[in-house]
């Protein structure tokens, strides 16, 4: 990391383990979670975050000094949703399939307490490296989770990983099949989606005692 | 007819928290206490109940495809559908200051009460979620599209009292350490959107479109698996498809 300062690095890495948004701060949950049944939608999912998030950071920071704070969560609202459209144009032009799984998910961006959350607690108080810094790592942090999601929900679920039938076909019969191991369906449906990650809460806190709560 | 099935569906099978994981964020960060939930509730409610309908409108006269017809033919095939986000958005943040200065003024008990949590809702997934789903799910009347808020406000409420009550009595039980706090509350919520999905079989056979890309998958006459998993990305968009799927 020669790059990049020590303290600006710690911008990038904090929010990928000990202050991730997802596990510790509990932001951007609200439209995480519907979209982890398939590993593709969680990447893309993840990447549209962290662009958002980045640019937004970026801009807002920029603007810092020139928006009133008495309507600032207006001023917010109005970039964030701008970017999104892009965003969302961008995925119907080249991913015309993925974003209509995504279907309103990606408008849900907007309202993703991440984004707002980063704005009031960090892009309106710092320069726009920094800001930009801080939102590549919280963008990854929350993407990280999703892809931890999806990658279990996807393998569990339907056997397959992108797509690709890792586990074998369960028709023929092949891979895994052949000694009777069958897809565990319920992996699809939303609610496991929440299981996995107290699961996730609860390795990582087992792990950092010092995050346990009361 | 309709109303009811539409108000029961929106209640139950399609919940706002238990089947679209909508406004996680405050149903996780304000769910400590049941009093301060109903506040939050009541005011999510109310906002929900307000823009849905204003939505509507404007996704009527202003953003489908050829909606702007009434100004003239010539604007028959005008289609300012990309322009929703941005709009609803503002809506919402504008009704959300609106309904708050009308609130202090008229009754400030009312304000006192919801007031710390009124603005932010403007930042509340669940309510622009309201409205993306109304247009997305293609709600036809103006009366539908009201009863679609207040009945998906109720059951986004319903939901944060019972995660309320519940958070309330755990305190007493002993829960593993790690667990504690944020894992357990996502775990019991995991558990009570399986519950949730018993209502799935409420009521079926009604005369819902079916998504798109469902039809399309079944033309390319997949295989089983594949058909799944578009089932269950189309689970998020109407969650009477997940009944088929338990049901298999």
């Amino acid at each position: 990391m020669a790059l990049l300062s020590k303290k600006d690095s710690r911008l990038i890495l904090d929010p990928l383990a000990d202050n991730n948004p997802i596990t510790i701060q509990v932001l951007g949950i609200c439209s995480a979670l519907a979209i982890t049944a398939q590993l593709k939608a969680s990447i893309v999912m993840a990447l549209s975050v962290m662009v958002v998030l980045a640019v937004g950071n970026v801009v807002i920071s920029l603007l810092r000094n020139v928006i009133p704070g008495k309507i600032r969560i207006i001023a917010q609202l109005i970039i964030v949703a701008a970017l999104v459209i892009i965003v969302d144009q961008v995925l119907k032009a080249f991913a015309y399939e993925l974003s209509k799984q995504l279907s309103v998910f990606i408008g849900l961006i907007i309202t993703n307490c991440i984004i707002m959350g980063r704005f009031e607690a960090f892009a309106l108080a710092n320069k726009p490296w920094r800001s930009f810094l801080d939102g590549i790592g919280n963008a990854a942090g929350y993407g990280l989770i999703l892809i931890i999601v999806g990658f279990f929900r996807e393998l569990l679920g339907s056997g397959t990983l992108l797509g690709f039938k890792v586990l074998g076909d369960p028709i023929a019969k092949t891979g895994v099949y052949a000694f009777g191991y069958e897809n565990n369906g319920f992996m699809l449906l939303s609610p496991m989606a929440l299981i996995i990650i107290g699961i996730i809460i609860w390795a990582q806190r087992s792990r950092n005692k010092a995050l346990i709560e009361e | 007819m309709e109303h009811i099935e539409l108000f029961f569906k929106s209640i139950f099978i399609d919940n706002m928290i238990f089947a679209t994981f909508l406004g996680m964020c405050s149903y996780l960060a304000v769910s400590k206490k049941v009093t301060t939930a109903v506040g939050l509730g009541a005011a999510v409610i109310f906002v929900l109940t307000v823009t849905v309908p204003i939505n509507w409108l404007l996704d009527q006269y202003l953003l489908r495809d050829g909606a702007l017809v009434w100004l003239g033919p010539e604007y028959a095939d005008y289609n300012l559908g990309f322009l929703s986000f941005i709009l609803f958005i503002a809506t919402i943040a504008t009704m959300v200051q609106l309904v708050e200065i009308v609130v202090e003024k008229f009754s400030p008990s009312l304000y006192n009460s919801l007031g710390i949590f009124l603005p932010l809702i403007a930042v509340n997934c669940a309510i622009l979620g309201g409205s993306l789903f109304m247009q997305s799910r293609d709600i036809p009347t103006l009366g539908l599209a009201l009863n679609y808020g207040f009945s998906s406000g109720i059951g986004w409420f319903l939901a944060i009292l019972a995660i309320a009550a519940i958070r309330e009595k755990i305190r007493y039980s002993n829960v593993p350490a790690p667990l504690r706090g944020l894992g357990i509350t996502f775990i019991i919520t995991g558990l009570m959107a399986i519950g949730f999905m018993s209502f799935g079989g409420m009521l079926t056979g009604g005369d819902e479109k079916k998504p798109a890309h469902e039809a399309s998958a079944a033309e390319v006459k997949t295989e089983q698996i594949q058909k799944e998993n578009t089932k269950e990305t189309a689970a998020a968009v109407s969650v009477s498809e997940v009944s088929t799927l338990t049901k298999q």
